[in-house]
């Protein structure tokens, strides 16, 4: 079995899979029983000054039948005494020594607030704290969460004030809702941050009730964007997390990767791109804790059939995969392929390319069922039947030999190699 | 999916909105889609499912009635696995098809059970058009007329429309309650019928002839006939329509075959249907005789697994010889038969064999060996064109060999199912409109 420790920061932490801060670390008791399940690490629901929650505060949307693709909160920080929290973090933290836990921090931007919440989360005993500069709802309305973050000025000086306080290391949880994720999180780096989390939620308004008219959630009639998390966001996530790891300057920070995580497989993918740990929020709020043993599971059992030893071994495999457009082969060719034995007859990748892409599938009638085939002069490789095909492996896209070496836009600009020849385009409109 | 313990007389519930929601998002919306081809009615299947998926479940009802008026009488009765869901792609998959009717009437069933109209009908045309026979195939066929602005009378002989719809279909697919609600939604949209009428008595054919634009002869088949063989008179001798009629009506308890044999001949799809039932009015036993092999059977093959699940027992290779009994039956004497060489229609001819016959005990029979066709009525139309096992000819629009005469339904099929006699009688109405727009 491979070794699922990780170590970021020097924090130690018996597998990657944590809590994100949110409802589902909300008390000590839960915390508790989370860490009972496997959970490795956790994120203890933001602390800062007493505030008042709506009721309805969750809205979601939901896909194709399945439930929460993408969840929505308009739910504030903690709504808890300061002294409970604090007393619950010394117990759990006494009870469970070697899980990972840090308390997640928001208090307004002056350097006594941050002093002082700061030591009283150490003093209760947290790992390291989490500086919340990404919550989008109620909270930024108050210069506060999403405010923050999106100033990467206030995000250098803010870390450093908690810094000036902090003995144990200083993540800091980024928002999503800018325009280009790098400048704040090298501002974080700047001001001293040890780790960075990212993504916290994204702007959202998931629905409206189209008998009341209300938006969702719906509070007395009225509504307010709020937050926006869960599987739909997960490759929105994908691409900050790799962003960062990709910059020379903010990659050197250890990151605690968040966003629609629910499967190991989803662990891995941001394991691959450069996170240490990641941390998980809606798919407990949809299945609860025990979703972790899957987790645990799925991924040492992947290690051990990659041959790895430790999950260490992971990390940002995939960073340099990921290049800018210019970079890449413009002479690497592949065309679909349908396994006429596996094929159903549905007839949507000729729907789907013929409407929605490239018009390179015929089909006809043959007999009771449809007959699909791949127009191989025409099909440019798109990949897109093989995303709408129902049957597993029907349709697979397939390297084709070629003549000449790899181009790419920029040596092509270059005047250097040969473009492989080009695919034919479909149909032709005349004005008859 | 659970199976009742013991099968009881009410059909499967609807689906629930969960349900249906979960199922219609299963469905590829095929290109070409095999099962609108596989539709007598070529209702446009992924259509209205998608719109399930989409939740506009007005706009599926409003796709499946626009194809086939009856689509909620066919969301109960139609023979599902042969059309639609067995052309289902997804067969080819998981063997999981979608489940077409069970959606449709999930779609059909708020509309048609709850009185909710859709449709208006074209401005009036004052054309007027006689239809014999409110079964399916009169009925549809009047529906698609008053939906194309003429007036369509229905004249049935029976005392409440319906034909088959009403009294033929075993209680457990569909209740008798849900076929006269959707025809009181025809009524209500404008379809009129005239019960209790019976053409050549109470009305004759000339009379129809002069007295409308064009008439349509929907009247079906007839009553089982007897099979001539000693004993039949004997009390416990039931026809198949009979029986599922009298549970229908109430005139048959729900508990009335307790502790009871019932031996049902025949081998075609009523023969199940009363084989079925009578497991479901609570017989010991219950025991098909046909006279022909398992693979010879007309009965859908799905129907007979069913059967058999149940508990239905099959003597095949069984010949009806006598009723036994003094006054009231007590057995069913069976005479062996054996396969001899194959008929023109490609099944083996019956042999009967000299083995003396043998005997099922019985408390009731019931004669499920085919409906005759309504020769004395068709006697009064002597232009319309008969072949030669008395099936009214017609063309591909529905046409008789009579001008002004179209027919559909069992009438003109020999017997076949609620969706196949809706499609003819639509096909008729368009035909109709379209003559009379000439």
């Amino acid at each position: 079995m491979a070794d699922l420790g990780v170590n970021i920061c020097g924090i130690e932490s018996p597998n990657p899979f944590w809590l994100a801060s949110a409802p589902p670390t909300n008390t000590g008791d839960q915390i508790a029983r989370a860490f009972d399940a496997g959970w490795g690490g956790a994120v203890w629901k933001t602390l800062g000054e007493p505030i008042e929650n709506t009721w309805s505060r969750y809205s979601s949307v939901d896909y194709n039948g399945n439930r929460m693709m993408g969840l929505n909160n308009i739910e504030l920080i903690t709504d808890r005494p300061l002294e409970t929290n604090l007393a619950e973090i010394e117990a759990v933290k006494s009870r469970y020594p070697k899980n990972a836990l840090i308390v997640s921090l928001m208090v307004e931007s002056n350097p006594e607030a941050w002093h002082r919440i700061v030591r009283q989360a150490e003093d209760a005993g947290a790992d390291g704290v989490e500086l919340n500069f990404g919550c989008p709802h109620g909270m930024s309305e108050r210069g506060m969460g999403s405010a923050i973050g999106q100033v990467p000025d206030y995000c250098r000086d803010i870390v450093g004030y908690a810094k000036e306080a902090a003995t144990k290391p200083v993540f800091v949880k980024l928002t999503p809702n800018v325009a280009d994720i790098v400048p704040p999180a090298r501002a974080a780096k700047q001001g001293g941050a040890d780790a960075i989390s990212l993504i916290n939620t994204i702007n959202s308004v998931t629905g409206v009730d189209l008998d009341t008219f209300a938006p969702r959630p719906t509070v007395a009639g009225k509504s307010s964007h709020g937050g926006y998390c869960g599987p739909a966001v997960k490759p929105i996530a994908l691409h900050m997390v790799s962003a960062i790891a990709r910059d020379a300057e903010a990659g050197t920070v250890p990151i605690s990767g968040i966003g629609g995580i629910a499967t190991w497989r989803d662990a891995a993918e941001f394991i691959l791109l450069g996170a240490t740990t990641v941390q998980v929020c809606t798919a407990v709020m949809h299945w609860g804790y025990r979703i972790v043993e899957g987790m645990i599971d799925g991924l040492s059992g992947y290690l051990d059939s990659k041959g790895m030893a430790s999950v260490n071994e992971l990390r940002g495999k995939s960073v340099d995969r990921l290049q800018k457009w210019e970079n890449l082969d413009l002479n690497y060719v592949i065309k679909a392929h349908v396994d006429q034995e596996a094929c159903i007859g549905c007839g949507l990748c000729y729907i789907a390319c013929n409407d929605g892409a490239h018009q390179a599938i015929g089909a006809e009638r043959e007999g009771d069922r449809t007959r699909v085939w791949i127009i191989d002069d025409a099909c440019v490789g798109c990949n897109l039947c093989s995303l709408v095909c129902p049957v597993h492996n029907c349709i697979t896209m397939q390297q084709q030999d070629t003549e000449h070496e790899s181009l790419t836009w920029v040596e092509y600009g270059e005047g250097k190699g040969t473009l492989e020849p080009r695919p034919k385009h479909g149909v032709t409109i005349t004005a008859e | 999916m659970t199976t009742d313990v013991v099968p009881g007389l009410t059909p499967r519930p609807a689906l629930s909105r969960s349900a249906a929601f979960a199922e219609a998002h299963r469905c590829l919306m095929c290109w070409d889609a095999p099962c609108i081809r596989a539709c007598p009615t070529a209702i446009d299947v992924p259509g209205f499912i998608k719109r399930i998926a989409f939740e506009d479940d007005l706009g599926a009802a409003r796709v499946i009635l626009e194809a086939n008026i009856l689509g909620d009488s066919c969301a109960h009765v139609c023979p599902t696995s042969v059309l639609c869901e067995g052309a289902c792609v997804l067969n080819d998959v998981d063997g999981r098809p979608i489940p077409i009717g069970r959606l449709q009437g999930y779609a059909t069933g708020p509309v048609i059970q709850g009185g909710v109209q859709l449709f208006s009908a074209a401005p009036a045309t004052g054309k007027r058009i006689a239809v014999i026979g409110g079964g399916p195939a009169g009925l549809a066929c009047a529906a698609e007329l008053t939906k194309r602005g003429h007036e369509a009378v229905v004249f049935d002989a029976a005392s409440e429309p319906g034909g088959l719809n009403t009294r033929g279909v075993a209680e457990y697919k569909q209740t008798r309650t849900a076929a006269l609600a959707e025809i009181a939604w025809l009524q209500e949209f404008g379809v009129a019928v005239r019960p209790n009428t019976v053409v050549g008595e109470d009305i004759t054919f000339d009379e129809l002839l002069g007295g409308y634009e064009a008439v349509f002869f929907g009247a079906g088949l007839g009553a089982i006939p007897v099979l001539g063989i000693p004993g039949e008179s004997l009390s416990g001798v039931e026809d198949a329509l009979r029986l599922i009629e009298a549970v229908k009506t109430g005139a048959l308890a729900p508990d009335a075959f307790i502790g009871k044999t019932i031996v049902v001949l025949g081998g075609g799809n009523t023969a199940i249907d009363a084989a079925r039932l009578a497991v479901r009015l609570g017989a010991v036993r219950t025991v098909v005789v046909y006279r022909r092999g398992p693979d010879e059977m007309p009965a859908y093959q799905h129907e007979v697994a069913e059967a058999r699940r149940e508990g239905v027992a099959f003597s095949f290779w069984s010949a009806p010889h006598s009723v036994i009994g003094d006054g009231k039956v007590e057995a069913m004497r069976c005479q062996r038969t054996a396969p001899g060489a194959s008929g023109a229609d490609g099944r083996p001819a019956v042999v009967t064999s000299d083995e003396p016959p043998y005997d099922v005990h019985a408390d009731v029979v019931v004669r499920a060996t085919g409906q005759a066709t309504r020769q004395s009525l068709l006697s009064e139309l002597p232009d319309v064109a008969t072949d030669g096992r008395g099936r009214i000819i017609v063309d591909e629009e529905q046409r008789t060999s009579q001008p002004g005469v179209w027919a559909g339904g069992d009438c003109v099929n020999g017997g076949k199912e609620v969706v196949n006699a809706v499609a003819e009688g639509m096909a008729a109405a368009r035909s109709i409109d379209e003559e009379l727009r000439r």
